[in-house]
């Protein structure tokens, strides 16, 4: 972008973002999430050596919008291709970016292993309490009592359980040396959510293992809310479910 | 050369290795954990990867994405292993990466044991996952075409693009035999042009399997069928065993195959005018020969260790001309020569006036 004599830029589309229309609806936050991420590998100069690894799920589409390598998973596959990935490029820089359903239901196992083996690679996570992709079902991590189309009454955690809390669990993996979570829905957390971001990328870089940073999301069209109703709805609701904070910090 | 008293498992492993095997992923499971294990040992010395997979699933998934970034990758398992890895083949296929599977079959279903069983040629031979595309099926008969056929697999997977697979039941994998190994080949240095890996002074790429716009999809399918028929032209494979002057042909692939020819040599001892065909390749299927042999035959006696199942691609290829027989035993059970050289002296005296031979026709 060029500026005029007298002007000064102070925001621009990073170069690892595409300068493309995304698909996500309005409100939606993969956009501010697909921006940090985009910002941090500009920041640290690494566009020309990362590789992402797409879920399956709304985020499905990621490739379109980053321009690094990307592959695409399986349904909660991404961490295992991912250490796929970085086994045999060791020197390269791997992330995964996953949704709930994705990471926290279909690939629990793939996640919790990735994370025990200390995978030198960054799991981007998206908790949005919903299956966005399919139309709005009951996610692991839908809040008690909040209404679905496959939870139609309310999240009745008597049939269907507890909402599954990821950080928490992943800290307690010996391998995983940074967990943190933090939100999406104003700008001072959006900042935050920025600083995270970029110091898993800066534990892979080290070769300090596995990191992951959830990043609480909204979904107005399943929510069946406005974008501010639903950013609204993270702090008042979700953020007592999912307290910000980091679970695990280890820069060694 | 140096020849080695191996077993069929771990010649396979270090067959892979010399082929320039840069990565594999594996779970245990009996009768083909040992070449998980050889590899255990053998990579991280040669500062290759090396993952013990959660499982199947996570196994197959590791090698997805070894394989995109354009590296020599394998994993192994046996029957309901495979089961499990169908997801991922699936993707593998779509996504156009070369891989290599072995599949050390034992009795199923369910999960049966751990004896050895040929139950997983649909498994392999017909799906590789949901979708339309089948991978290269190779079947080795002896733990020296074990390892000749795994050196094979990994230039077809290449050079195709595709999934190549090596099928052989638990008596192979678990049987020593004196083999020769080939030399060590170096580890390719330069990626593939299409590997992802990073975009360094080259635009980003994407490796995927998602096609959106059903047109697309097609588009794609066609492209798929239209390698596998260049696979099918190019790359059948199959052993004849005293086909000269036979009018009854035995069909069997590795071990059932091997089997029957003793039972062909016994038989002919007896003056039964029968010859053995093996399929080394199950996909593709040495349809056209079959068929030629089909024109003068009396009949056709197929021997596996299952319930039938590459009888159907024998039916589809003798296309009625003659009789096809199966004689199979299942559960983990092998047929010994005794029993296929009765159900040859079966089919003879079935077929003894039904046909004459073409020449002597009106």
């Amino acid at each position: 972008m060029t500026t005029q004599p007298g002007e000064q830029l102070v925001y621009q589309r990073p170069e690892a973002m595409s300068e493309v229309y995304t698909h996500y609806c309005p409100g939606c936050t993969h956009g501010i999430a697909h921006r940090l991420v985009a910002e941090v590998i500009d920041e640290l100069g690494i566009r020309e050596k990362t590789v992402g690894v797409a879920p399956v799920g709304c985020s499905v589409f990621a490739y379109n919008y980053f321009e690094c390598d990307f592959v695409v998973a399986a349904h909660g596959r991404a961490p295992a291709m991912a250490t796929g990935l970085k086994r045999v490029l060791p020197d390269r820089v791997v992330f995964t970016y996953q949704g709930d359903g994705d990471l926290a239901s279909i690939g629990l196992a793939e996640i919790m292993h990735a994370a025990l083996r200390g995978e030198n690679i960054t799991v981007i996570f998206i908790n949005n309490a919903i299956y966005g992709m399919t139309g709005g079902q009951m996610a692991p991590t839908t809040l008690p009592g909040m209404k679905t189309t496959s939870s139609p009454n309310g999240r009745d955690v008597e049939s269907s359980g507890f909402p599954i809390r990821m950080s928490e669990l992943l800290a307690q993996m010996d391998g995983a040396t940074y967990v943190a979570r933090r939100s999406l829905h104003n700008p001072t957390e959006v900042r935050k959510a920025k600083k995270a971001i970029k110091q898993a990328f800066e534990n892979q870089i080290h070769g300090f293992g596995f990191s992951m940073v959830e990043l609480l999301s909204s979904c107005p069209t399943n929510w069946d809310v406005t974008p501010a109703e639903a950013l609204k709805f993270i702090e008042t609701q979700m953020l007592p479910v999912y307290p910000l904070g980091d679970y695990k910090s280890i820069k060694s | 050369m140096t020849k080695y008293l191996i077993k069929g498992n771990e010649a396979i492993a270090e067959a892979a290795i010399r082929a320039g095997l840069e990565a594999y992923f594996g779970y245990p499971i009996t009768p083909q954990t040992e070449v998980l294990e050889h590899m255990a040992k053998r990579m991280p010395e040669l500062g290759r990867a090396f993952v013990q997979a959660e499982s199947e699933v996570a196994a197959i998934n590791m090698v997805y994405g070894a394989a995109c970034a354009g590296k020599r990758v394998m994993t192994s398992s046996s029957s309901p292993g495979i089961s499990l890895m169908q997801e991922g083949l699936s993707y593998i296929a779509a996504t156009e990466v070369p891989c290599v599977i072995v599949d050390v079959m034992r009795g199923g279903p369910g999960l049966g044991n751990i004896a050895p069983s040929q139950a997983d040629y649909f498994q392999m031979v017909k799906m590789a996952g949901h979708g339309d595309f089948r991978p290269i099926v190779l079947a080795p008969a002896t733990v020296q075409e074990a390892i000749d056929l795994t050196t094979l697999a990994f230039d077809l997977a290449d050079k195709y693009r595709t999934i190549a697979t090596l099928l052989l039941d638990g008596n192979l994998g678990q049987m020593m035999e004196p083999a020769e190994l080939p030399p060590m080949q170096p580890v390719r240095t330069t990626p593939p042009d299409w590997a992802v890996g990073g975009a360094v002074g080259r635009k980003k790429r994407t490796l995927t399997s998602i096609h959106l716009q059903p047109e697309e999809e097609e588009a794609f399918n066609r492209k798929l069928q239209d390698k596998l028929a260049t696979i099918v032209q190019n790359e059948v494979r199959h052993k004849e065993y005293m086909l000269e002057g036979a009018e009854l042909f035995v069909v069997g692939f590795g071990t059932s195959g091997r089997v029957a020819q003793t039972a062909v040599k016994l038989a002919r001892q007896q003056g039964i005018p029968v010859g053995l065909l093996r399929p080394i390749s199950l996909f593709p299927f040495p349809e056209e020969r079959l068929s030629a042999l089909a024109d003068e035959a009396r009949g056709f006696l197929v021997i596996e260790m299952n319930a039938g199942q590459m009888l159907d691609d024998v039916k589809i290829a003798v296309g009625g001309q003659c009789p096809v027989e199966f004689y199979g035993r299942m559960g983990g059970m092998v047929p010994l020569p005794d029993e296929v050289l009765a159900a040859i002296a079966k089919l003879d005296q079935a077929t003894a006036r039904v046909r004459q031979p073409l020449a002597a026709r009106p």
